[in-house]
């Protein structure tokens, strides 16, 4: 293989499809995780509280969702809901681009379940036992003592569910839904180079998850410091009788 | 005047049968407190006091109500009966006045200008006014469990339960600790102390209770309990730890 013109032919293709790698590949790829994400963790709380349940039935159901939704391939849980359930559902007028969305996100919910249900059963036992004490309902306890110490638990590694999202909306390129690797096949189909187009979207998409994966490792770090427990100022004012 | 009552309860983990048949009257005013070897059940009585441990069987009676009933309010009864854990159990996210307001703002509602009020004072009843502002972290052992006392007696309670709250201290600060309780039990505020500490059961109680295997073994003055003890448990126990 002669890699002469390799640099050359980057910056080349670079110059000619820019376009077409950032504003429409990193653009949906950007788009499908923070759907994903967002809506996967708004479901993994309602997911991580009904496996935190009192009945033993609902406990049970939730177990065989997340192990399903764990234990298979999450390729095989796109072909689901992008080939079966638009034909289970037809009176939902959706997109393809939302059907995998909604893939994602559910598969999404799974894992973060997991990270929250822990992320709450990692803090103090003790704690909730002092809110009960003081005479505090098991949801004034969870509010109000419990989910401001497990959020500390929990935030850093939403943002590694970030990452992962990120790197398997690629998956969605299988249905070439415009996401950062179909618009590798995109230009690979239209120059018919193939090293280079692959270079630069490892590249945009490590130019993403790289400096991510430092901020959560940094935001990891601080809040295992127990002393980082910062004074809501605003709200010492008020007690104070100050002014905001 | 009785405060709380049980009658025959029984409390197992597993197959570990942890208490067999507890009947007890705390009344009101009285200062108890519980001793006995580890294991013993006194810890698992204390906080069946308070429901945080659920009786297999037996009754909990508190200012004449059942708590143990159906269909009652455990929050509301909790509200009245103040506790303190060997561990503290300070909430680290709360700066120290926020830990004392939180509840009664929530649970009472009482206004912030009523709670802080509250706060100001008791904090200055244990020395900590000059620790208002700050986190939690950055107080010592003996600094926590005083907050901790008075986190609980913002609620106002009727009665207070003390589970081993020296017992996780380093020695030069359990005085402050007991001195916070001695000054409690001065106002007459009901209490119920689990302790290892003998000499101050022995200064501040009107009655000692000795747990052992899963029951009362011997419930008496402290002059009785420590000088006169009848139950031979009770007499090997006090022979080594005195």
């Amino acid at each position: 293989m002669d890699f002469s013109l390799f640099i050359p032919n980057m910056i080349k293709i670079w110059g000619q499809y820019w376009e077409v790698f950032l504003l429409t590949g990193l653009k949906n790829t950007l788009l499908l995780t923070c759907i994903s994400v967002a809506l996967g963790s708004l479901l993994g709380t309602v997911v991580a509280m009904l496996k935190m349940s009192k009945w033993k039935p609902v406990r049970f159901l939730i177990s065989i969702y997340i192990e399903v939704l764990r234990g298979t391939p999450i390729l095989l849980q796109l072909y689901v809901f992008y080939f079966v359930l638009p034909n289970v559902f037809t009176f939902l007028k959706l997109s393809q681009f939302m059907w995998v969305a909604i893939a994602l996100c559910v598969n999404s919910s799974a894992y973060v379940s997991e990270v929250i249900r822990s992320g709450i059963q990692a803090v103090d036992k003790g704690q909730m036992e002092a809110a009960r004490s003081l005479g505090m309902n098991e949801g004034q306890a969870m509010m109000k003592i419990i989910l401001p110490q497990a959020i500390r638990n929990i935030l850093p590694a939403l943002g590694n569910e970030f990452i992962m999202m990120l790197k398997e909306t690629s998956l969605a390129s299988t249905f070439f839904l415009g996401d950062l690797m179909t618009s590798y096949a995109i230009v690979k189909g239209a120059t018919y180079l193939t090293l280079e187009p692959m270079t630069i979207v490892a590249i945009i998409y490590l130019c993403v998850t790289f400096p991510l994966s430092k901020v959560v490792a940094r935001y990891e770090k601080k809040m295992a410091n127990p002393n980082s427990y910062k004074k809501h100022d605003h709200k010492r004012k008020i007690m104070q009788g100050g002014k905001i | 005047m009785e405060m709380i009552k049980t009658v025959d309860l029984h409390k197992s983990f597993g197959n570990l049968h942890v208490l067999t048949g507890v009947n007890q009257t705390i009344h009101k005013g009285e200062v108890v407190s519980i001793i006995g070897p580890s294991g013993g059940g006194k810890s698992t009585f204390l906080r069946c006091l308070n429901l945080l441990e659920k009786p297999e069987k037996g009754q909990i009676f508190f200012d004449g109500v059942e708590i143990t009933g159906k269909k009652v309010n455990v929050d509301k009864h909790r509200q009245k009966m103040g506790m303190v854990f060997q561990h503290f159990n300070i909430f680290p996210h709360l700066t120290v006045a926020e830990n004392v307001t939180l509840a009664p703002k929530l649970l009472k509602g009482k206004s912030e200008a009523e709670a802080d009020a509250m706060a100001k004072e008791l904090l200055t009843r244990v020395g900590l006014l000059g620790k208002y502002d700050e986190m939690p972290n950055n107080l010592s052992g003996g600094q926590k469990q005083r907050l901790a006392i008075v986190r609980a007696l913002a609620m106002e309670p009727e009665v207070m339960l003390f589970d081993e709250p020296t017992s996780a201290l380093d020695p030069e600060m359990v005085g402050e600790v007991l001195d916070v309780i001695k000054g409690l039990v001065e106002t007459g505020m009901t209490c119920v102390i689990v302790t290892h500490e003998m000499r101050f059961a022995e200064e501040v109680s009107d009655r000692v209770l000795f747990i052992a295997d899963g029951n009362i073994l011997e419930d008496g003055t402290p002059v009785d309990i420590f000088h006169n003890p009848k139950h031979p448990r009770l007499q090997d126990f006090l022979k080594k730890v005195l």
